[in-house]
């Protein structure tokens, strides 16, 4: 079981990271909201628990919690510009059916 | 496919939930709009990249109004249609904006309209709707940067924006449409984005020199609270005369002849560009090359070194350290106390002026966040906390008020509630009693400044109180209370302390002070501290003679006939006739004296009431049976 991220996205999440003064890593997660059933969740870590899985990824540790990793299995995340708008995009090859604006999945 | 943001721990939001927040710098000559995306604060750019948006509207009869670079491209063939500059207009009234009329190439409706507006091929406009129309456009960059509606967004106003314009500029956010959770000083702001908040305690400067402002501001950060101590500043100095002093440097050696009609003004157009580019070009070189097109056709060239160009703008630099060396002395404080000064505005570019700056306030400058973001980008990091995207403790920011809050007392003299520079949010309530018998209203007069006369300070509001119970003389009893809240709006409430009866006022937009008039009204109250208390003291004694001069006056048709002789009655009446007259004059002493020698006077016919009074109340008689 794995989990990347694309260059481009480490570059942007080191940046980041930098930026806020430092942290653990990344955590990607899922959890049960939104329109579709389940909701993408990226947040900076600050503390690694001990049901977390740790990857490491162009030198940026992504912190999973083993419940979530299983919807995550084999994603990679990708930093993409559209427009004036800029973030991440979760390229997720569990997902059955998502939403019309990708925020909320199922699998 | 939506593209997502890294949130703070456990800050994750429902999908269709992000709570989008947004900091707007909405300036006099450009704004800017910035956010943090992913923990990082970034000002956003438009289509072509760029990130300022000149703060001028264009108006056009049957299309939409055109916003920024467009409209400053059309400002010289269509000059009554593309407004620029509506900060200096907002929240002003037409009689205040008279002044500015000069320099103002519009056509205003109606003279007497409380609110100017300005005559366009679409129809009069307000400064209020231009500037809503800024912040649509920068409304509309946001929303399609951050891929969704704004929860709400952080505008910033210049520290000394008086209420009027603040709820002006609250009204332009609510007419394009966006919830203003905040609205915040800019030198507040410059120091947010440098973090100032969350370092160590200390005092920092904020030097703002931009375009053709200056504003300078000494800021206090104790317990994680930024607290205003003063402010001041020049509403007419910035790059622009740097510009203006360094072409006429140029004008001074160029071999030409100017005769001052209109077909120089290309040439006077160039030649200030040239010289903005001088200037520009030796902020990180030694010397440059000046080049000109002659109005004859030819070129003509010349050098200009750094050592010269500081000498030409040393004037300005000069004229900005007055108003630094007056914050200093309202915040109590001197250069020593400071542990830094912020650098904020375009033309703080300039090594000179940052290096004069640095000299003076002896400390060194923070300038590493580009000078012409600094502010939108605090406002950035204040939005986003307002919007709840920070695990960190909510920062809190105060302010102060740039004049002192009042009430006119008796004889049109004022009665300061909230002194100037008390940091905001404030409250104070003063008890004020009726001064007539059987009184049952109260007007309260709430005005701005600092003289001691209320004909010297500025009118904000009135109002009444009615449902006064009718009591004696200094017996009933009104608490006025002034409240200013975070975003520097006040209100005052004013309610009788026996029945609860109560009236209030908030202060709404009708009028605007330039920070050349603040600093006026506070030149002219340290200029005529004599003359006021002179005025002040002659009001008082006016107050005190006609106070007694009413009480003995009805004592007298009262009781008079009863109590006094007719020679007792003369002399009376005599002293109350020249009491009268003395207190016509000027003379505060004379007007003192003689309230004494008429109190002595009728000193014992007060005797004999009230001894009459304490006999009719023992025997059960009242007083009019004794006069039988």
């Amino acid at each position: 079981m794995a989990v990347s991220l694309t260059e481009k996205a480490a570059n942007h999440v080191t940046g980041f990271i930098e930026k806020r003064g430092g942290a653990a890593g990344l955590r990607l997660g899922v959890k049960t909201s939104g329109c579709s059933g389940l909701a993408y969740v990226i947040e900076f870590v600050d503390q690694v628990e001990d049901t977390d899985e740790v990857f490491e990824s162009h030198g940026v540790n992504i912190v999973i919690d083993k419940k979530s990793l299983i919807y995550l299995d084999g994603t990679e995340l990708d930093y993409k510009r559209e427009g004036l708008n800029e973030g991440f995009e979760f390229n997720n090859p569990n997902v059955k059916d998502a939403c019309g604006c990708g925020e909320s999945f199922t699998v | 496919m939506a593209l997502l943001q890294i949130s703070e721990p456990g800050k994750s939001t429902n999908p269709h939930e992000h709570r989008l927040a947004a900091g707007i710098d909405l300036g006099t000559t450009n704004s800017l709009v910035a956010t943090v995306r992913s923990g990082s604060p970034a000002v956003l750019v438009d289509e072509e990249g760029e990130s300022l948006l000149p703060s001028v509207v264009r108006y056009r009869a049957d299309a939409q109004p055109q916003v920024g670079r467009l409209a400053v491209a059309a400002a010289v063939e269509d000059p009554h249609n593309t407004i620029a500059s509506a900060k200096r207009m907002i929240g002003r009234t037409t009689s205040e904006l008279k002044t500015l009329h000069e320099v103002l190439p519009y056509r205003f409706d109606n003279e007497l309209a409380k609110i100017p507006r300005i005559l366009t091929a679409d129809g009069p406009r307000s400064a209020i709707e231009v500037s809503a129309e800024i912040l649509s456009e920068l409304k509309k960059r946001a929303e399609s940067s951050l891929g969704g509606e704004l929860t709400g967004v952080v505008i910033t106003v210049p520290a000394y924006f008086d209420d009027a314009q603040r709820q002006a500029t609250k009204d332009a956010a609510r007419l394009a449409g966006l919830t203003v959770m905040r609205l915040l000083n800019e030198p507040t702001a410059a120091a947010v984005a440098y973090g100032l908040d969350q370092g160590s305690e200390g005092k920092y400067a904020i030097y703002d020199l931009g375009g053709g402002t200056f504003d300078i501001s000494i800021l206090h950060l104790h317990e994680g609270v930024f607290e205003v101590l003063s402010t001041a500043g020049d509403s007419a100095l910035g790059g622009d005369d740097m510009d203006r002093l360094i072409a006429e440097w140029i004008l001074e050696r160029c071999p030409c002849e100017l005769s001052g009609n209109d077909s120089e003004a290309t040439f006077l157009r160039q030649l200030m560009l040239v010289a903005r580019e001088t200037k520009e070009a030796l902020t990180t070189q030694e010397s440059a090359e000046v080049e000109i097109d002659m109005p004859g056709g030819e070129k003509w060239h010349t050098q200009l070194d750094k050592t010269t160009l500081d000498s030409i703008i040393d004037p300005i630099i000069d004229k900005s350290l007055l108003p630094c060396r007056r914050v200093l002395r309202d915040a109590g404080i001197t250069q020593d106390d400071l542990d830094g000064v912020v650098l904020v505005g375009g033309s703080t570019r300039v090594p000179r002026v940052r290096e004069r700056v640095e000299t003076f306030f002896r400390c060194e400058a923070y300038a590493d966040v580009d000078p012409d973001s600094v502010v939108a980008i605090g406002a950035a990091i204040q939005a986003d906390i307002l919007a709840g995207n920070r695990p960190a403790d909510d920062m809190l920011l105060l302010d102060v008020i740039p004049l002192s809050l009042g009430l006119e007392i008796m004889g049109g003299m004022v009665e300061k509630i909230i002194p100037r520079n008390s940091t905001i949010p404030v409250g104070k309530a003063q008890e004020f009693t009726t001064y007539k018998d059987g009184q049952t209203a109260m007007s309260i007069h709430v005005v701005q400044g600092e003289r001691e006369l209320v004909t010297d300070c500025r009118s904000l509001a009135r109002f009444e109180l009615r449902g006064i119970p009718p009591m004696a003389a200094g017996s009933g009893r009104v608490q006025v209370s002034f409240k200013v809240d975070a975003d520097g709006l006040l209100s005052v409430s004013a309610r009788e302390m026996t029945t609860g009866v109560q009236a209030d006022v908030t202060i709404k937009p009708s009028y605007g002070l330039t920070d050349a008039e603040v600093e006026q009204m506070l030149r002219d109250s340290i200029d005529y501290a004599e003359e006021d208390m002179h005025a002040r003291m002659l009001a008082e004694q006016r107050v005190d003679a006609d106070r007694t001069i009413e009480a003995l006056v009805s004592a007298l048709e009262a009781d008079g006939e009863a109590f006094l002789d007719e020679e007792e009655r003369d002399r009376l009446t005599a002293a109350i006739d020249s009491l009268r007259t003395l207190r016509e004059g000027h003379d505060a002493d004379a007007i003192k004296q003689s309230v004494e020698a008429l109190n002595a006077l009728s000193e014992p016919f007060a005797a004999r009431r009230m001894n009459a009074g304490i006999h009719s109340a023992l025997a059960g008689h009242n007083i009019n049976e004794f006069g039988e």
